[in-house]
């Protein structure tokens, strides 16, 4: 497990992160989200050694982070870049190697990836031959070739098309299956929903919101319901008690104490569905930040 | 889980630097150019000065010229004699003049045929040496051009440090090998490869001797080139990590001109010092003991048989010595500007201690 306990970092007199504390769990997929300039790709930074703290801890199983257990990380920073120039697999067989991986497992473990990410065929081409969809699938193989026991990856949906993030996401999920702990981040709500076992949000340098994704749509569910009747719904705004929030035929969204307004839809009409609104991710992010 | 050791991710960044320059087509091309050029500067002279002076002989002057070094053309008048002059089919006439002779030339008196008619008096030097002034001047040339061109080529270190921090697979880098695994590595890489060039010139210079016919000098040059070998080395490290400050300071490859300056200064300046100060010996002596100078003017001092090799290796233990401490100055600037982006960092951030 990543334990991330009080980071705070400064820019000048900005303070960019403000006392930042979450946990990334074993075979859990974390979704890091916040808008731009939040603090997101400054915590990923600092979780890999590359921006140092101004306080707080990181650790990982229970060990503070250095040189000696990071290079177990796989990282995806968030501006992408590889050597330009170097051929696809021996980059990556080569990032493999520096990890400490020896010679024949960097070189098995890359034509896998390759294959997995769907890249063989240009395996041997310079990466700069590379549309960028593809140089972004190759960034990935270098974040994973070493078979990280941690990975981070800042953004790794962001400029993938649809395909590409689905392949990309097997790729993720398998791994998070064989019990590595994945903290991503990213801006694209609708993947985190699908795809995250655990949300972290984060405003303006501090945690606003954290836990698993379940917890989090409970917790900010409240008391509102969606009905649907057979007829003309204009009756549900006359129960005592009710906030309407939508109303649209015979489809009401509203706030309220629930068996109230099914008992009164019974004596009514006959009701077609009655449910608890959920809120999607986008809404809590909307809310809390 | 397995780790690279500082010496195995030293030996990987070594090996992708070597491997990325010898892939280049510039390297070769460069490499290729530098072994034509050092040959041409030797073989030159000998092909193009070899000639005898063609010269018009007329009548009992022919007598004049026998056995002299003189490419001969008999003609019958002085008139004719005088047209091949001034047609420039000849370099110079000689023609008889009462009882002795005359020389008729165009508009410049000819050195090179005077001499051959005049009885020179003999010559005796009483401080022999085995190399020439003409000899010394070639060595100063060919000395200071190579490690010119080595000294350039460590922009490329400059370029591939730019090239990480551009690319920003730095930050993967960083994250994964110590920093000074990264320097160390790049510098190794390209000291092996400039390495592998020297060897090769220095097979090489001695095929070029032979067939410019000097190979009498190959005595005098061998212990001076063997000399030079580790002086150059020593110069390259040296020059290299310069190189890898002036990469990290920038984030992009346009801005690599406004660090370069230095380094290029530290090459250049004693390259251009050496050429104009060679022929004096106190400046040459001093200039061997400095560490950017001397790997060109010890081994000159050592071809023209002026120092002892006491003097070459104190002199390579000064060079020594700067490299240590040049190296610990680069490795805190390169680690302290390696993350920083944006612009050119100022060395004296790129010097304070991280935040």
């Amino acid at each position: 497990m990543l334990t991330v306990r009080g980071i705070s970092r400064s820019f000048g007199d900005h303070k960019v992160l403000d006392e930042v504390s979450f946990d990334v769990r074993p075979g859990r997929m974390t979704g890091f989200l916040g808008a731009n300039g939040s603090g997101k790709t400054t915590t990923m930074r600092i979780v890999l050694g590359v921006l140092a703290a101004h306080g707080g801890t990181v650790s990982w199983q229970g060990a503070e982070v250095g040189p000696q257990n990071r290079p177990d990380f796989g990282y995806m920073p968030e501006e992408r870049g590889l050597y330009p120039k170097m051929k696809v697999r021996d980059q990556i067989t080569w990032l493999a190697r520096l990890h400490g991986v020896d010679r024949e497992t960097a070189q098995r473990n890359t034509d896998a990836l390759l294959a997995d990410l769907e890249l063989t065929e240009r395996a041997g081409d310079r990466l700069e031959e590379l549309s960028l969809g593809n140089q972004q699938r190759v960034q990935i193989a270098a974040a994973l070739v070493h078979d990280p026991a941690l990975l981070i990856l800042d953004e790794p949906f962001s400029g993938l098309d649809p395909i590409a993030v689905e392949t990309v996401l097997d790729v993720l999920r398998k791994r998070a299956a064989g019990g590595v702990p994945v903290l991503f981040s990213s801006h694209q709500l609708a993947i985190v929903e699908r795809l995250c076992d655990d949300v972290v949000i984060i405003s303006k340098g501090r945690i606003v919101a954290n836990g698993s994704r379940e917890e989090l749509r409970a917790r900010h569910a409240g008391q509102r319901y969606e009905i649907v009747v057979a007829e003309d719904a204009g009756w549900v705004r006359d129960v005592p008690g009710v906030t309407i929030l939508e109303l649209d035929g015979p489809r009401a969204v509203f706030e309220a104490e629930p068996q109230q307004v099914l008992r009164a839809a019974l004596d009514r009409a006959e009701v077609r569905s009655f449910t608890p609104v959920v809120p999607t991710l986008d809404e809590i992010f909307r809310e809390v930040i | 889980m397995a780790r690279a050791s500082f010496s195995q991710a030293t030996w990987l960044v070594a090996e992708r630097e070597m491997k990325t320059l010898v892939t280049a087509k510039g390297f070769w091309i460069g490499f290729a150019f530098t072994i034509i050029g050092l040959f041409a500067l030797t073989i030159l002279p000998t092909v193009f000065g070899g000639d005898d002076p063609k010269v018009a002989v007329v009548g009992s002057a022919t007598q004049a010229v026998q056995g002299k070094q003189l490419d001969v053309l008999e003609v019958g008048s002085v008139q004719e004699a005088a047209d091949l002059v001034r047609a420039d089919d000849v370099e110079a006439a000689i023609v008889p003049d009462g009882a002795g002779i005359k020389v008729l030339a165009l508009n410049d008196a000819p050195d090179d045929v005077v001499a051959q008619l005049v009885q020179a008096p003999p010559v005796e030097l009483l401080d022999a040496s085995a190399v020439t002034s003409g000899q010394r001047a070639v060595t100063v040339i060919v000395f200071g051009l190579v490690f010119l061109m080595f000294g350039m080529g460590g922009a490329a270190i400059a370029q591939s440090t730019v090239t990480e921090k551009q690319t920003r697979i730095v930050e993967i880098l960083v994250s994964t090998v110590p920093v000074r695994a990264l320097l160390a590595g790049k510098i190794l890489g390209h000291t092996i490869l400039t390495l592998g060039q020297v060897v090769v010139l220095a097979l090489t210079a001695p095929i070029a001797l032979r067939v410019a016919g000097l190979g009498e000098l190959l005595g005098v040059v061998a212990p001076a080139l063997g000399w030079f070998i580790p002086f150059l080395m020593l110069g390259f490290v040296l020059i290299s990590s310069m190189w890898a400050v002036a990469g990290a300071l920038v984030s992009r490859q346009e801005d690599l001109g406004s660090t370069m300056g230095l380094v290029m200064l530290a090459v250049m300046g004693p390259y251009f010092g050496v050429q104009f100060f060679f022929e004096n010996p106190v400046a040459l002596k001093w200039m061997s003991f400095v560490p950017f100078t001397a790997g060109v003017a010890m081994p000159v001092r050592l071809f023209a048989q002026q120092a002892q090799p006491w003097e070459a290796i104190l002199s390579l233990g000064i060079l020594a010595a700067t490299v240590v401490a040049i190296l610990l100055v680069a490795s805190r600037l390169y680690t302290g500007s390696l993350l920083q982006t944006g612009g050119r960092v100022k060395l004296s951030k790129a010097w304070a201690p991280a935040e």
